[in-house]
């Protein structure tokens, strides 16, 4: 509130001051509408804010002032100089209460009814009797006392023609006399100032910084220059004057907040939810150029927040949440940059609604979204024209939301993440740099070429191609680099910007840029690194729009010009950005290796032999951990892990401490309580292939050998490994005497490779086959199940067609077949059972998988195993 | 005002004739591979000897790099490649004529910088009809200068390409 007000007096007193010299003009020329519409205008806003900041008494004058300005306006009353004067005894009066709430913070108290009904009588047009003295008696005390003084100013400027000289002119010197007055009171804390002034400012700011930055080069290149102290000295004053023009260019994100509260009020009342806001961090300073750039993605933020993440009432209660849904606004600095946090408690975004309609809109394969972890399904919503609102509401869910509000945070340089937990809340983080004037950047070379990248998304550095250290790999025509656990696709820098590149194996190192993109991280490959340095970005010339890899250019140090490079038009230009891309087909083809007949997979070494591998989505995780954290109990090794025990199984067979300070690499299986750790001895690759397995090299723990990278590669068999892990969660030995046999019809073999290793941990003796055709085949030769389940869209013959022909007869008619498909709406499940389907499940519903088959065994009199795990 | 009659000059427009007719007659001469030219005077704003150029990947050919000009960014346009022009041979270097365009600075890389000559507008000739497309086509018409013929560039045409 104290903001507030101090913002209003600044304001009205400014109003205040123009107003003087506003209506002596207008009485000049009476009929100057354009004068008029300005003392209007000003009142009009006194009394408006007046209203709004609870201040009744300034109101009422003001509001008395106005009714007859207004009639003036309208020209249904005659503008007088009796009439100019009672206004200016009016403005005298307001000047007079704002001199009080400046200096006490409340209206001073005082009586207006005599003002009051004067100027109302003026507006129900009751011409003033005689101009002058009522207005004398009206007019407060301090106003005649410097009149002598001032007399002498304005008198020659009033002009003659004025019937009744002596009305308009006294009051005018106490208006005159009362404008220092309120200056002296105000003047010393702020001061207005244009902001093309501070632009100006900030324009010669960063010339003087690059000039300073040439000067700082020379005299480096000089031993014992005698303009080294001095230059010392001109540098640090060119930093402190940045410093300072900089933060008078800085504002509190408040500022930006200041609409959201009755933004919400509103959206409250329109959806009939409660929201409560929180705002923290209000006085967190950021530059005006990047606030006027947020103030809008953030309102967004808010409104959906609003609308989407918090639910009705009644839901909430239903949720055993409190009534009233939060919504909380935390802003902080970090480093260089703000960081601010839009939080809601509500509902979270739904990951199966999300994974329905990327499906739909083919976004991404199933095989692509079973490989994701719940973070990468839950960024889609970041993708344009994707909105998982069921409903478009006047307040959001158009499509257009958050695709928008990404762009527009990259544009400078921000980053955006989400967190969000289904029934607990979404938390959207902004983090944004400081400033956008002057970056800091890393100098690097490229096919004989230097660039800047700006620092603000350079995660790291990394020296590749000189024997040891991270490895630079190819796959088909791309290049990755595996930096510790994970993969890391490459642009190289001379190919994307058609300069002359050399080999990367001339023996020569390379540096790898690591940088981040919303949430792609990758690197971009150079030949030399030099240091960072300060730049100015300037604007490339209008010729070069086109060329998006660059965000501008600059002057160096040593006075040669210099391109920046943009991360975020690389990233796009790469097709590495294919969130922000609105081409399904792009985006697919960007994300390219994911294809459903390529899985991927992760390759490790352990124990003799050929390196081994395992479809990644099986892993929950990779661990790397010290071995002197890993204890024995009994026969078995333990890890505490995530507050729990975790078994480990090595699988080299016996179960030996790893030496001491060593470290032990662990592919972890399963989530939270139920995991287990497998040991081996090096992970080695993550690559995308295709997983033909050859059944030839099958042994206990390993389903047979595949060619892998042009490698003979065994297939883990993890349905093996999660039996040694842990007994008591998957008891598969009770039912081994008789295992139920399921038939699996997939045609993606992801898919099956996922679902395989689930149901056979769970005790079921499973077999797979691609196709409905395979499946009938496999009848027509005898044999036997107790249970098929089988997926829907599938080439050769689909689940419809298999279901009929298995119903058409045959030793299999009678079979409990349970169809598997991503869409599981209502009509599907109807169609679904028409064609003669005991059950319908979503693919990705393991435990409604599971629980399904159990529930069609028993009908049939079969015992299933225990719950399936993985 | 300098720069409203400059443009003008450049554009050919006859109506503008501004502070000074000598000035408004200048050209600057230069020399694009044998081919004597001229840039109206009142547009250029410097003419520098060799710079430092830095290259700009991806740009469209005739953009040749972007160089310093005491703290401001310039353009540099290869007139040699403008033109269609065999390229410039690795040890010659070549001049910068620094004009404005649209509030930007761009540097005109020319062979050869020559004397500022007063032209008689009288004694501009249409294009020849033999001169080829590339010249024509940012030729403000010819003058003959003794055995030479001089070609005045219209510096507006120069920057459109790409």
């Amino acid at each position: 509130m104290d903001d507030l007000l101090a913002d209003f007096l600044t304001e009205t007193n400014e109003g205040l001051q123009n107003l003087d010299g506003a209506l002596l003009s207008l009485e000049r020329s009476p009929n100057d509408q354009a004068v008029l519409g300005e003392v209007f205008r000003t009142i009009h806003t006194i009394k408006g804010t007046c209203g709004f900041l609870g201040l009744p008494r300034l109101e009422r004058v003001a509001h008395a002032g106005e009714n007859v300005l207004g009639r003036w306006r309208e020209g249904s009353l005659p503008v007088t100089p009796s009439g100019i004067s009672l206004i200016l005894s009016a403005v005298d009066r307001i000047k007079e209460i704002v001199a009080g709430l400046e200096a006490s913070g409340s209206e001073p108290s005082g009586d207006d009814t005599a003002l009051i009904a004067e100027l109302d009588a003026v507006f129900n047009g009751e011409e003033p009797p005689a101009a002058a003295p009522p207005i004398e008696v009206v007019v407060s005390p301090p106003a005649p006392e410097p009149m002598p003084v001032a007399e002498a100013a304005p008198a020659p400027a009033a002009p003659p023609p004025a019937p009744v000289p002596a009305a308009p002119v006294p009051p005018a010197p106490a208006a005159e006399a009362a404008a220092p007055e309120t200056a002296g009171g105000n003047a010393p804390q702020t001061i207005r100032v244009a902001v093309e002034v501070l632009e100006d400012l900030m324009v010669l700011v960063s010339e003087l910084v690059l000039t300073r930055n040439q000067l700082l080069q020379l005299a480096r290149n000089e031993a014992n220059s005698p303009f080294a102290v001095p230059l010392q000295r001109l540098s640090q004053i060119t930093s402190d004057l940045q410093d300072g023009v900089m933060k008078t260019r800085m504002q509190p994100i408040g500022s930006a907040w200041q609409k959201l509260p009755r933004l919400v009020r509103d959206l409250g009342q329109e959806l009939g939810k409660k929201i409560a806001l929180d705002m923290i961090g209000a006085e967190t300073e950021l530059d005006r150029q990047v606030m006027e750039l947020i103030k809008d993605p953030l309102t967004h933020m808010v409104r959906n927040s609003a609308d989407h993440g918090l639910e009705t009432p009644a839901e909430r209660r239903a949720a055993g949440k409190p009534e009233t849904g939060r919504i909380t606004l935390n802003a902080y600095h970090q480093g260089g940059h703000i960081v601010m946090e839009i939080a809601d408690d509500g509902r979270g975004l739904a990951v199966g609604r999300i994974k329905e309609k990327v499906l739909r809109q083919g976004l991404a394969t199933e095989a692509e979204l079973a490989a994701m972890s719940e973070q990468d399904i839950q960024r889609f919503i970041f993708r344009a024209g994707f909105s998982t609102a069921a409903a478009v509401t006047s307040v959001s869910g158009r499509g257009v939301g958050m695709d928008v509000v990404k762009t527009n945070l990259e544009r400078i340089g921000g980053v955006v993440e989400l967190r969000s937990r289904e029934g607990r809340g979404t938390t959207f983080t902004i983090k944004i740099p400081l400033t956008l004037a002057i970056a800091a950047a890393l100098i690097v070379e490229s096919g004989g070429e230097r660039f800047a990248i700006p620092q603000n998304g350079v995660l790291e550095l990394v020296r590749v191609g000189d024997g040891d250290g991270p490895k630079v790999e190819t796959i088909k025509n791309s290049t990755v680099l595996r930096l510790r656990d994970r993969l890391l696709p490459l642009v190289p820098l001379a190919r994307l910007l058609a300069l002359e590149s050399r080999p990367m194996d001339d023996g020569a190192p390379s540096f790898v840029v690591v940088t981040q993109v919303g949430s792609q991280v990758f690197g971009i490959v150079v030949d030399r690194v030099f240091d960072t340095e300060e730049i100015v970005v300037k604007p490339v010339a209008p010729i070069l729009r086109d060329v998006t890899m660059f965000s501008g250019n600059t002057i160096l140090g040593d006075g040669s010009v210099i391109m920046i490079l943009d991360p975020n038009g690389i990233a796009r230009a790469t097709g590495l950005g294919a969130e922000g891309s609105d081409n399904p087909a792009q985006a697919s083809q960007a994300r390219g290796t994911g294809r459903a007949d390529t899985t991927a997979l992760l390759l490790f070494r352990a124990g003799d032999g050929a390196p081994k591998c395992v479809p990644l989505g099986l892993i929950a995780r990779l661990e790397d951990l010290p071995a002197d954290r890993i204890e024995q109990a009994g026969e078995n090794l333990v890890v505490q892990y995530r507050g729990s025990l975790m078994p480990l199984v090595p699988i080299a067979g016996f179960a030996a401490l790893p030496p001491p300070d060593s470290r032990q690499a662990l592919l972890v299986f399963g989530d939270g309580a139920h995991s287990m750790g497998l040991m081996v001895d090096e992970i080695l690759d993550v690559m995308e292939a295709p997983l033909v397995i050859d059944r030839a090299g099958a042994r206990p723990g390993f389903l047979g050998s595949a060619v892998i990278a042009g490698r003979v590669t065994e297939v883990l068999d993890s349905a093996f490994w999660l039996r040694q892990g842990g007994m008591d969660w998957f008891a598969g030995k009770a039912a081994e005497a008789a295992k139920p046999r399921v038939l699996l019809v997939e045609d993606s073999a992801f898919f099956r490779n996922l679902v395989v290793p689930g149901l056979s941990a769970a005790g079921y003796d499973i077999m797979g086959v691609s196709n409905g055709r395979d499946a009938l085949r496999l009848r027509d030769a005898g044999e036997a199940f107790d249970i098929i389940v089988s997926d829907i869209n599938m080439p050769e013959m689909d689940g419809f067609q298999l279901v009929r022909a298995i119903r058409d007869g045959g030793p299999w008619q009678s079979l409990p077949v349970i169809a598997l498909s991503a869409q599981a709406e209502p009509a599907d499940v109807a169609r679904g059972r028409d064609a003669g389907f005991t059950d319908y499940v979503a693919k990705f519903d393991r435990e409604a998988l599971s629980a399904s088959i159990s529930q069609a065994l028993a009908l049939n009199g079969i015992v299933a195993p225990l719950d399936m795990p993985v | 005002m300098q720069t409203q009659t400059a443009t003008a000059t450049q554009s050919g427009n006859p109506a503008a004739i501004g502070l000074s007719a000598d000035a408004e007659a200048m050209v600057l001469t230069l020399t694009v591979a044998g081919q004597l030219c001229g840039v109206p005077v009142l547009g250029v704003r410097d003419v520098l000897g060799p710079q430092a150029i830095t290259r700009i990947p991806l740009a469209p050919p005739e953009v040749a790099g972007s160089l310093n000009l005491r703290g401001r960014i310039v353009t540099a346009i290869d007139l040699r490649r403008r033109l269609s022009l065999p390229a410039r041979g690795a040890e010659a270097k070549a001049m910068s004529v620094v004009v404005e365009h649209q509030g930007e600075l761009y540097s005109l890389l020319a062979d050869q910088v020559g004397d500022v000559l007063t032209l008689n507008a009288a004694e501009r000739a249409a294009n020849p009809p033999t001169l080829e497309p590339s010249w024509k086509e940012v030729s403000l018409g010819v003058h003959r200068l003794g055995e030479q013929l001089l070609i005045v560039l219209d510096v507006e045409r120069l920057m459109q390409f790409g």
